[in-house]
């Protein structure tokens, strides 16, 4: 069969990405043409702004090779521009008279820098900041002349300065507006950085309007002369006062356009055979000059190209961040504010830091930072995930961390790291391999950057310095993850999406989700397979057949993998008491199994570490006749309950904390969680069994119980926020089942109390189980509902021959 | 014919999981996957020497319990961008039967896959 026919007309960053991800996804389906008007393969122009400023050379900053067109069976047709396309009989036609047929095209025709129509502006000396051939020009007149003016004190005009400047030259930025960056920066953030480049030798004519460009004895152009009178001598001009989306080729097709190319949210024209992606683009009304959203467009662009069909672009909330070497800024939303919002604002004009954040209705909108930035990329995933800051309005300027921050100090600027500095503790890497690889090998995204470096694959404390370094890196048109994050690449879906699927449909097996959910893959992957599980079991328990093949090793052998393969065996001591029986059947049990260690945890229990797989079920075996149960150490279930003595021993001790503390485990052991969930009881305010860093914390004072919740240790300590205050144990009980199950029902797979409070706002957790008292009640009964199902002894089981052969290995001798 | 060795039932695999097979020199993970394929790996990640047969198997990948490397069952490659080799070891399924054959080294997918990495 006769392949069908694409041509993309543009051969920049945003189209190229779409043939990327077609071929990844469909490798095949096409005969692939494109057309490029420069003589450059695809390459990356965000990158232009290193290469002027002697950084990087335009080698360096090249995507695609020509031999990359070759390996792929792509015929390139570099310097030709096409000047018409006819939809009739689906053929385009370059200015040379090259034809190419077509079943689908693409348009990525990119965007025009705007040259403000004033006399002169044709004159030799006076270019834009737009492609390679630019970057030549004013490489070449930064060699033989001295005075460079730049039209433009935006993010583009900025980095055309400060190039000039590192080339030697004498460099104005003339701007109309009465500060630089207006739409990135507020005043104040503004007059910091122009300070700082005024440091660095850059001289500033603001509020100017350029009237004229005088033309020289040479011809050349040598002033600029202001419509206030004023002049400026130059020997070079620069206009970078904006892009314009490229439409000319589709309109003169006679495709809809308005400001852009318009599309819908699968990329497609009026014109369905045509597609196109980009800053030429207007979806929705908005056309987009950053790379992330364009790289989003790719994405969605390539799905329905393979004719898969799913995915659409719903557009994008973007940030911004400036690529001159020693400057940190970043802005994202609505950093203005305006009538319904509040500003909250820290202003230390002399250390040069300057942070604003703008609240409506409880919720970030927006957010301007000049000098410490390490918090825009916290600021931004709060600003997309729309949450709820009340609880922590008063701490938010100072960012993330007051919710401590193991391993990294504070506010530490990126720029000024050296290479050396460890970034990601658990993977031991460092700043410079982290750029050296999003550099050679040409990284854009998170994802890329954890998979080529491990960096922040592991516990996830450094994301935000290693997006830092992302940003800094590739520079301003970084911006971070797209508007929604899919539970894995298996899918498209979102968590929300797949839990929400899962009880309205209803969905009540792992296949039922992957065909109705249109799973990529056939059977999932390590990430969603786990989630599915548990999101399954959690909703229909009973119903649903725990699948063993979906959990993670130390689920499905109820015991912790070590870095050995052996496995670590802790039972469970209700409430941390024990005995002395008890603790001969654990001595007795660790001789007779020749355990090498054993150790007291955190959680007050006993770990036996160093088993064997195959001696589990008969260890587990001696454990159960002593009358021990699992402990659950190794999963995302309930894992311990702590106390102090309380009012039983302790002179301090308003409650039997301890007794309370048996009860909630008796309540709580065996269920199945998001990730792994404890509690504590403390029987005063001294809070000895630490309560308030706990998911659930109980602290007993003379009048009744307080209950916190959201509280953990681990990699970024939080403590817990206070529920509220009951009188009663049962209450005690009844609060304790009823969060158990509303975190259980509608938290993310993987995500603990902590996030998932502080993602959908402590004021919805009282909302739930404070004021609803029905709701509680509900929540209660289904949390005791599951519990029947739940709280079976898996060591029991399998001490009695369930699973055998996960625990048998197959002996063959010669 | 001789070096092809029984080793289990088709039966006693699970699906979707694996089982280890303990010779004297060598552990080898025994996998089958959802469509019923059955392959043999080294018990250990080319990463850190993970165990294999204990992790998550999705399509013809396993992924490793210690440190999330995927592993191609067919050609013991890791996934990129990570880069290191598994040795495997043909098997066939006759009659219910598993054989697998061991001749380290020997067959020729392997040594080949893994060479490129040596």
């Amino acid at each position: 069969m006769q392949k069908m026919k694409l041509v993309m007309v543009g051969n920049g960053m945003a189209g190229m990405r779409t043939i990327e991800e077609l071929l990844k996804i469909a490798p095949g389906l096409y005969d692939i043409t494109v057309f490029g008007a420069e003589l450059h393969p695809n390459y990356n122009r965000i990158l232009l702004s290193p290469v002027l400023a002697g950084e990087q050379t335009t080698q360096d900053i090249v995507l695609n090779s020509m031999d990359w067109y070759a390996e792929n069976g792509i015929h390139l047709h570099l310097g030709k521009k096409i000047g018409r396309i006819d939809r009739k009989r689906r053929v385009v036609e370059a200015e040379d008279g090259t034809c190419a047929e077509y079943d689908r095209l693409l348009l990525a025709t990119g965007s025009n820098p705007f040259m403000l129509p004033v006399p002169g502006a044709d004159l030799p000396g006076v270019i834009s900041f737009r492609d390679i051939s630019d970057v030549e020009a004013m490489i070449n007149a930064s060699s033989q002349y001295r005075r460079a003016v730049v039209i433009g004190g935006g993010l583009l005009g900025l980095e055309a300065a400060n190039g000039l400047k590192q080339r030697g030259m004498d460099v104005s930025v003339v701007h109309i507006g009465s500060w630089l960056m207006e739409r990135q920066l507020d005043e104040p953030a503004a007059r910091l950085l122009q300070k700082n480049l005024e440091t660095k030798g850059l001289k500033f004519l603001l509020q100017k309007q350029t009237a004229e460009l005088v033309k020289g004895e040479s011809g050349r152009v040598c002033a600029v002369n202001f419509k206030d009178g004023d002049s400026v001598p130059a020997d070079l001009v620069v206009m970078a006062v904006g892009i314009r989306p490229n439409t000319a080729l589709a309109e003169s097709a006679g495709i809809h356009c308005d400001r852009g190319i318009v599309v819908n949210d699968t990329l497609q024209t009026y014109d369905p055979r045509i597609y196109a992606v980009g800053e030429c683009v207007s979806h929705r009304g908005v056309a987009y000059g950053l790379v992330a959203p364009l790289f989003e467009q790719a994405k969605v662009a390539a799905n329905h190209l393979a004719e898969y069909g799913i995915g659409r672009y719903e557009g994008s909330v973007t940030s911004t961040k400036l690529k001159v070497t020693g400057i940190d800024l970043f802005s994202a939303g609505d950093f203005v504010g305006g009538e319904g919002t509040e500003s909250l604002v820290f202003s230390d004009p002399s250390s040069g830091d300057y942070k604003k954040v703008v609240i409506k209705d409880n919720k970030l909108v927006g957010a301007c930072l000049y000098g410490d930035t390490i918090n825009g990329a916290w600021y931004f995933d709060l600003l997309r995930e729309g949450t709820d800051i009340s609880q922590f309005r008063k701490t938010l300027l100072f960012g993330q961390h007051h919710l401590g921050d193991s391993g990294h100090g504070p506010a530490e600027h990126v720029a000024a790291l050296p290479d050396k500095a460890e970034i990601c503790g658990c993977n031991g890497v460092c700043k410079g391999d982290i750029v050296k690889a999003i550099v050679d090998k040409k990284l854009f995204t998170l994802d890329e950057v954890r998979a080529h470096t491990k960096a922040s694959s592991s516990c996830g404390s450094c994301t935000g310095l290693v997006e830092a370094v992302l940003a800094h890196t590739v520079g301003g048109d970084y911006s971070a993850a797209p508007s929604k994050k899919p539970l894995c690449k298996c899918t498209e879906h979102s968590h929300d999406e797949v839990i929400a699927a899962i009880k309205d449909q209803p969905l009540k097996t792992m296949r039922a989700v992957f065909d109705f959910l249109e799973w990529k893959t056939p059977d999932g992957c390590a990430s969603c397979r786990p989630a599915l599980n548990y999101y399954l079991l959690a909703r229909w328990p009973g119903e649903y057949q725990d699948d063993a093949q979906s959990r993670f090793i130390n689920e499905r052998a109820h015991g912790n993998i070590q870095k050995d393969g052996t496995f670590s065996v802790v039972p469970r001591m209700w409430g941390g008491l024990t005995n002395p029986r008890e603790l001969r059947a654990i001595a007795d049990v660790a001789e007779k199994f020749k355990v090498p260690e054993v150790k007291v945890t955190g959680g007050q229990r006993i770990d036996l570490f160093g088993v064997k797989k195959e001696d589990l079920p008969a260890m587990w075996q001696d454990l159960s006749a002593a009358g021990f149960v699992s402990g659950h150490a190794y999963g995302k279930a309930l894992r311990t309950v702590k106390t102090c003595v309380g009012a039983k021993w302790c002179r301090f001790g308003t409650q039997d904390s301890t007794g309370l503390g048996v009860k909630l485990e008796q309540l709580t052991w065996g269920s199945w969680m998001p990730h792994k969930f404890k509690l504590a009881v403390s029987g005063c305010p001294r809070n000895c069994a630490e309560a308030t860093i706990k998911d659930f914390g109980v602290v007993c004072v003379d009048s009744g119980y307080e209950l916190h919740v959201g509280g953990n240790g681990g990699i970024k300590v939080r403590v817990t926020d206070l529920l509220c205050k009951v009188e009663t144990e049962a209450q005690v009980m009844e609060y304790c089942g009823a969060f158990t199950q509303l975190y259980r029902e509608e938290a993310h797979y993987l995500e603990r109390t902590a996030p998932w409070v502080e993602r959908v706002g402590l004021n919805y957790i009282k909302g739930r189980i404070v004021d609803d008292a029905a709701g509680r009640a509900a929540l209660f009964e289904r949390f005791k509902y599951g519990q029947q199902f739940a709280q079976v002894d898996p060591w029991k089981e399998r001490a009695e021959g369930v699973d055998a052969a996960e625990f048998q290995t197959i002996r063959i001798t010669a | 014919m001789s070096d092809w060795i029984a080793i289990a039932k088709f039966d006693d695999l699970p699906r979707m999981g694996a089982r280890v097979v303990q010779f004297d020199t060598v552990r080898v993970a025994v996998f089958r996957t959802s469509s019923d394929e059955v392959f043999a790996v080294k018990d250990a990640c080319p990463h850190r020497g993970g165990p294999l047969s204990q992790g998550i198997v999705h399509g013809t990948l396993v992924t490793c319990p210690l440190h999330n490397w995927r592993i191609d069952l067919a050609t013991g490659e890791a996934v990129q961008p990570d880069r290191g080799c598994a040795h495997t070891y043909q098997t066939r399924v006759e009659a219910g039967q598993v054989y697998l054959r061991l001749a380290a080294g020997k067959s020729a997918a392997a040594t080949e896959s893994c060479a490129s990495h040596a």
